[in-house]
């Protein structure tokens, strides 16, 4: 099997998965409970929590551990228009943005809140200027993604910080949940209020993640509750998920810090690759994050070619898997102004430490042959 | 171009005299300790500085372990460069662009070396000449400047400095002495550590624990305390005494409203007794005026009659927010204030006497039998050593 579907989910490593069992088994008494079993449990919260914090170049009680990405989200931007729509009812964020975003915003608009959808180019970045210009005196918060889970396109966060520094009644939010650690983003250093991250896009599990919370923020807490999280998030502790967390994220930022190159010549290698190819586009920027290529067949129906390969125990995505149940045409591609013959034939190869070139030697070969299969067959 | 060294100043007010060298000699020795965890620095000791060499080194992790150490009035990064007008202008631009925030700089060269062909007043022009055409947005004020750029040219090379940043002042721990802090868990104890540390003093710590009224974890916060205020200076031995029996036997057969002047006074006696053991010449609390019912000026006179060693007390004169300004700054306020019940809040009387009287504590003292208890006491005490300044040997390693 070659699995060339990262950004969707990725496969456990086998040491988070001990350390799960392990938690799960031995230390599975509530953190809050007094006795000698609680305390061993919370130490071991204490330690996991410090572990991350020290990882994200962060104070430890900034973390917050959440059930993954779609919840930090949540969590953050419906925590910051709860608490803070006395001083204002306005947001912004990016017509790409994930759907746990997107339909957050679109639920606050529901309830009266005013959002701005920024567009973006043809390659999916956010014009920082544009977005200064949409701040406005109500405007509370900036959600923006720091990698586009569809295109790679790495947004310009440092800059778009350093704008949000100067409104000081704004909120700056990042949806790093595709960057973590292949983009390497500095969250303790670049202005950033609030940034969500997940557990199975980094070889951890389903059910975990976090939201960084930068100290003196307050949120309208998704949970209420018991004090858990510092009040910002109810709920007995999942101590086998946070210590699964720490582990994943310990493990993929030391791979960000030893093996990133590599990745990113494999991901020079699939981009040289593909483009040998006929009637082949590649959407992606040149300077997208190393892990994520995306492609159009103008033509092909995608469906047919996953089905395809996937025969051969190839795997690769159309769109985001969050958003593929609605019809074809991909939404990201659409806001980018690329025209319908690419929206609608468009492929995403996501890579991971784990690839290798012969991996991508074989996915070439059996996407040429199915291209060719496909013509003949479909008569073109 | 990368800092490669930091410079070290220390205040020259306490290196007069003979104490000079020892005083040198033990911030040398701290500073080396502090420094373990990089294998590649070195700290090398010259007319009245040191300089920590980086070798490669992180400059800014070093850095914030150096403003740990006591004894250090203010460090700079620097930059060892050869005497060559272009290099040196490099290196300075460089060593500018270390404070991003700096608007305003001035030049301040030195040349010790009067073999270099450039003079002091044309170094400054030259190199604030290139600094300004490289930047944009800074000026040169000689007056007020954000950060002097400080150039020497000496025999063996030319040394760039930036901009100063403070040190943790106070002296090097383990130049005044040692002694034994009783700590408790609360705010106020850690607060008077870091202080007595800042004087110099080395500490050990005393812990009086009462299982099963208070817990394990009320120790591990205890412990967790100590291990914060190594950051400060060196490991801490802190010694564990079971208190249980003791205080139950006070609550049962002392009158309530002496009880805590008694416990009070056992726990002095104790402590004089292992400072005794250790060779430890004072004790350390954190009692400050008025504050609870034992910290009055009667209580403390009450307390005081069963030791005559010094008692050391940094926050008798603070007011309990400047305490607390402090125990934030130094990371134990979030420790503190974890709600476990500690020996000092667990059998506290209804109404315990503010104003005590030596007579009466002796007089209810001595128709109880507390020797043997005492001596048991310490005879079951043990030590925990903590070190924050290692990664200890973790119990959830292979978890993590």
């Amino acid at each position: 099997m070659i699995y060339l579907d990262n950004s969707a989910t990725t496969k456990p490593l086998p040491e988070v998965l001990e350390s799960y069992m392990k938690a799960a088994t031995t230390y599975y008494a509530n953190p809050s409970s007094i006795h000698l079993l609680g305390s061993e449990a919370e130490r071991l919260l204490t330690k996991s929590r410090n572990m991350v914090a020290a990882i994200m170049g962060i104070e430890a009680n900034e973390v917050l551990f959440t059930s993954g990405g779609t919840e930090a989200n949540n969590l953050a931007i419906k925590g910051i228009a709860l608490q803070h729509q006395n001083r204002g009812k306005h947001m912004i964020t990016t017509q790409i943005e994930h759907p746990s975003v997107l339909e957050a915003f679109r639920g606050l608009e529901d309830l009266g809140f005013e959002v701005t959808y920024l567009g973006v180019d043809q390659e999916g970045y956010v014009d920082p200027c544009d977005l200064e210009n949409t701040i406005r005196e109500d405007t509370i918060l900036v959600s923006i993604m720091s990698v586009n889970n569809e295109l790679g396109t790495i947004q310009p966060v440092q800059e778009i910080g350093k704008i949000a520094k100067k409104y000081p009644k704004l909120f700056f939010h990042v949806d790093h949940v595709q960057g973590l650690g292949k983009v390497p983003m500095n969250v303790g250093q670049s202005n950033i209020d609030l940034c969500s991250v997940s557990g199975h896009k980094i070889h951890g599990l389903k059910g975990t993640g976090a939201l960084f919370v930068r100290g003196n923020v307050t949120l309208f807490p998704l949970l209420h509750g018991g004090s858990q999280e510092n009040g910002k998030r109810a709920g007995t502790e999942n101590l086998p998920a946070v210590v699964a967390f720490a582990k994943a994220l310990r493990l993929i930022m030391d791979k960000e810090q030893n093996h990133l190159p590599e990745l990113i010549s494999l991901q020079k290698y699939v981009r040289h690759q593909l483009s040998q190819i006929d009637s082949l586009l590649i959407n992606s920027p040149v300077n997208s994050a190393p892990h994520i290529v995306n492609v159009s067949l103008p033509g092909f129906k995608p469906e047919v070619i996953i089905h395809t390969l996937a025969q051969r125990g190839i795997y690769i995505s159309t769109k985001s898997a969050c958003s593929s149940k609605q019809p074809d045409v991909s939404s990201v591609l659409k806001a980018c102004r690329i025209d319908a013959s690419r929206t609608t034939s468009s492929l995403r190869i996501s890579l991971s430490y784990q690839n290798t070139v012969t991996e991508i030697d074989q996915f070439i070969q059996a996407l040429k042959e199915a291209i060719v299969h496909l013509k003949t067959s479909m008569g073109r | 171009m990368e800092f490669d060294h930091i410079l070290i100043r220390y205040g020259e007010l306490f290196i007069k005299g003979k104490n000079r060298k020892y005083f040198e000699r033990k911030l040398q020795s701290n500073l080396i300790k502090k420094l373990k965890e990089f294998n590649n620095v070195r700290v090398s000791k010259k007319r009245d500085r040191m300089y920590v060499l980086l070798n490669g080194e992180d400059p800014y992790q070093v850095m914030n372990k150096c403003q740990l150490v006591f004894g250090i009035h203010t460090l700079s990064f620097a930059i060892k460069v050869e005497k060559d007008a272009d290099v040196i202008k490099q290196a300075a631009l460089a060593a500018l662009q270390d404070s991003p925030e700096a608007r305003t700089f001035k030049v301040s060269a030195k040349r010790a070396d009067k073999e270099f062909p450039i003079r002091s007043q044309d170094l400054n022009q030259l190199i604030g000449g290139y600094v300004l055409s490289n930047t944009e947005g800074i000026t040169v004020n000689v007056h007020h400047p954000d950060v002097e750029l400080k150039v020497e040219v000496r025999n063996d090379a030319a040394y760039i400095t930036a901009q100063d940043y403070p040190g943790a002042g106070g002296l090097p721990v383990g130049t005044t002495g040692n002694s034994l802090l009783l700590l408790s868990g609360g705010i106020d104890s850690p607060v008077s550590g870091y202080l007595t540390l800042k004087r110099g003093v080395e500490l050990e710590a005393i812990h009086f624990h009462s299982p099963p009224y208070t817990s394990e974890r009320a120790k591990q916060k205890v412990l967790d305390l100590a291990s914060e205020l190594s950051k400060y200076g060196n490991k801490i031995k802190v010694h564990i005494i079971p208190f249980t029996a003791i205080q139950e036997k006070i609550h049962r057969e002392t009158p309530e409203g002496y009880s805590m002047t008694i416990m009070r006074r056992m726990m002095m006696r104790i402590s004089a007794q292992i400072a005794k053991q250790q060779e430890i010449l004072s004790l350390t609390t954190g009692e400050s005026l008025g504050q609870v019912a034992s910290q009055t000026m009667e209580s403390m006179n009450a307390i005081n009659e069963v030791t005559n060693l010094p008692i050391i007390r940094p926050l008798a004169a603070m007011d309990k927010l400047e305490i607390i300004g402090v125990s934030r700054k130094i990371n134990t306020y979030d420790l503190s204030v974890l709600p476990y019940e500690d020996c000092c809040t667990i059998f506290v009387p209804k109404a315990p006497k503010t104003k005590p009287t030596r007579e009466k504590a002796s007089y209810y003292e001595s128709t109880v039998e507390f020797s043997q208890d005492i001596a048991d006491a310490i005879e079951q005490s043990y030590i925990v050593e903590v070190n924050g300044n290692e990664e200890s040997k973790d119990e959830f390693e292979d978890l993590l």
